[in-house]
């Protein structure tokens, strides 16, 4: 298909469009200059924005460069073997390993059971996607204001919650043993709707007559559920677990703002101790050096997880 | 548990004339069953709790700050106020900040969705050497996390004296390589039929992009205009660290800092939090549609 298609078209291009400079250049020029003409804008932003800081902070990580622009000097691996020996690097990293642990399982599993129920067509589809989509709205400014007035021990309502249910009050973002548990419930509620969007949408694409076709051979709600429904949504589910993934492991904005900026043990994440590094400490060639560490792991995630989908594709 | 299914092929008949036609409704799930209305009321459980949060909030702000500070329920001991409203609206910052929001963000969006559209095109669509290694470089790229970028970009902005203003701002936003992704997988699907018929007529490549290839994408290029709107609004980290002026604030991190300066009074944080957000819940409504729709059609769904 994509053999004729070229041909036909340079063919017309060539005689089509009189008065271009390129006029006496074969097709395939020709078409290599337009794709550049469409190509050019981003890939000079992609350039600048992308790619350049990413080597340029591949190379900040062999300095000791600080924001004054004071140092600078060549380090080699001084600040990676620093990082490697930095307990509050690898307690951070701890840090965003269990949190993504702890919300990923959630972020997925409610995001299911929410677009089967919405799926069934009931009435008011309007109110329940607006009802688990809108906190995806909120800045992660916003959502931090309410959950620390949420999880306020004194007057919050979640622990007027527990007294429902006749249990101790807790003091959520205050105590090391429930702050990340506080984070990852706030976390929770703001960012399901994405993966309940693309639930959603998997579902729509199945195809009415596999469950019309189920339904004639006496196939009840619950077989249609595990014979068809579930089973379709395997290539979603990997897709959105990665997703999630990669999002949960750039933990900051919300840990960093329900604590009111203050660090903490048990919740600083490997990107805010990336900031923390850079910007308070203000040790840019240290910081870049985490960043690398950091990206490192994403890549190595990313890898195996491609691996995986790869397998799973042949199989299928 | 076979009861939908005997009930469902009635409904299949032509006198089931009652039956809206909802897009979303599968068969086997319309009528009054017992599965049904556990589902519903499922739902309905589980969307109170997630609107809960936000309602309360809401009712919060209404309070005097003495009834918030006392942990007020829904309506406090002194009655329903807008007196949070009216202290924020006074200060006149939130103008400013929810002006700068407004623009930079549609700046941001209308750069973004233009070179990722175009991008997309070419490399849809368009035969030229190293299109496969491009391409490559573009997908790898989306699992930099941006993070990792802000040391290097904030000495770009340093270099190019754009620190502390709105292009510093505003140019770092607009690379978007899942954008590029997306609308590249959209414009595969376009029958290539289309355009050979304009071609042959005498279209040029931006003729065609123009008014064949980007009229058909509206919807998927409204999609991603409404999430690439909805993430830079929400954007916290990179506005934060780039603009001090408290004239040249975004929302989210002018609200912030009057948070750090006021942060007990409960009533106006919650007043703040509601404002910042209602431009986007409005937007969400008007735009739900295209939006779920968008999401479809990125090709997330199925295959």
């Amino acid at each position: 298909m994509t053999t004729t298609a070229p041909a036909a078209s340079t063919a017309t291009v060539v005689t089509g469009r009189p008065g271009a400079r390129v006029r006496h250049a074969t097709g395939e020029r020709r078409e290599t200059a337009a794709a550049w003409g469409f190509l050019t804008p981003f890939m000079i932003a992609f350039v600048l924005f992308l790619v350049w800081p990413l080597l340029h902070g591949l190379y900040l990580s062999f300095t000791d460069q600080s924001l004054t622009g004071a140092g600078g000097g060549f380090v080699g691996f001084a600040n990676y073997a620093e990082a490697l020996g930095d307990p509050v690097m690898w307690r951070s990293l701890g840090n965003t390993v269990w949190f993504t642990i702890l919300s990923t399982v959630p972020l997925v599993l409610l995001a299911l059971v929410m677009a089967l129920l919405v799926h069934r067509g009931l009435p008011a589809q309007w109110l329940w996607r607006l009802s688990f989509f809108m906190p995806y709205l909120l800045a992660s400014t916003v959502i931090s204001q309410i959950w620390v007035w949420i999880f306020n021990p004194q007057i919050g309502a979640a622990n007027r919650v527990l007294a429902w249910f006749g249990l101790e009050p807790l003091a959520w973002l205050q105590s090391p043993d429930t702050n990340m548990y506080a984070i990852v419930i706030a976390t929770v509620w703001w960012t399901v709707g994405f993966n309940f969007l693309l639930y959603l949408a998997a579902l729509q694409n199945i195809p009415a007559q596999q469950y019309e076709a189920a339904a004639i051979d006496g196939a009840g709600p619950w077989r249609q559920l595990w014979s068809i429904t579930l089973p379709q949504l395997g290539q979603v589910t990997v897709l959105i677990v990665i997703l999630q993934m990669l999002a949960s492991l750039k933990l900051f904005d919300q840990a960093y703002q329900m604590l009111g900026g203050v660090a903490s043990d048990t919740t600083r994440s490997i990107v805010q101790y990336i900031y923390e590094a850079g910007f308070v400490g203000y040790r840019f060639g240290y910081s870049s050096a985490i960043s690398y560490v950091f990206f490192a792991i994403i890549v190595i995630i990313g890898v195996v997880q491609a691996f995986a989908m790869r397998r799973r594709g042949e199989q299928s | 548990m076979t009861t939908t299914a005997q009930v469902r092929s009635p409904l299949a008949t032509p006198d089931g004339a009652g039956t809206r036609p909802d897009r979303t409704t599968k068969p086997g799930a319309r009528r009054l069953s017992p599965l049904n209305i556990l589902a519903f009321l499922a739902l309905a459980l589980m969307a109170i709790g997630w609107l809960l949060p936000f309602l309360w909030a809401v009712a919060t702000s209404f309070m005097t700050e003495t009834d918030a500070a006392s942990g007020g329920s829904w309506i406090g001991p002194s009655g329903p106020t807008t007196d949070a409203y009216a202290a924020i609206l006074a200060q006149g910052n939130v103008y400013i900040w929810a002006f700068n929001s407004l623009w930079t963000s549609a700046a941001v969006t209308a750069i973004t969705v233009a070179i990722s559209a175009m991008a997309a095109y070419a490399f849809s669509r368009l035969e030229f050497p190293g299109r496969k290694f491009l391409f490559g470089a573009v997908i790898a790229s989306i699992v930099v996390p941006p993070q990792v970028l802000i040391i290097p970009l904030f000495y770009e902005m340093l270099a190019f004296n754009l620190v502390d203003t709105p292009l510093g701002l505003i140019l770092p936003q607009v690379v978007a390589p899942a954008m590029v992704f997306i609308l590249k997988k959209f414009f595969d699907q376009v029958p290539i039929e289309l355009e050979d018929a304009a071609r042959v007529d005498g279209a040029g490549r931006v003729r065609v992009f123009w008014s064949i290839a980007l009229p058909l994408s509206r919807g998927i290029l409204a999609a991603v205009a409404i999430f690439v709107f909805i993430s830079t609004w929400n954007n916290f980290l990179w506005p934060f660290l780039i603009i001090n002026d408290t004239n040249l604030m975004t929302l989210p991190v002018g609200l912030q800092t009057v948070i750090s300066a006021y942060g007990v009074q409960y009533a106006q944080v919650m007043a703040q939090a509601v404002l910042a957000s209602l431009p986007l819940i409005v937007l969400f409504l008007i735009f739900q549609k295209q939006i779920v729709r968008g999401v479809a059609t990125t090709g997330f769904g199925g295959t």
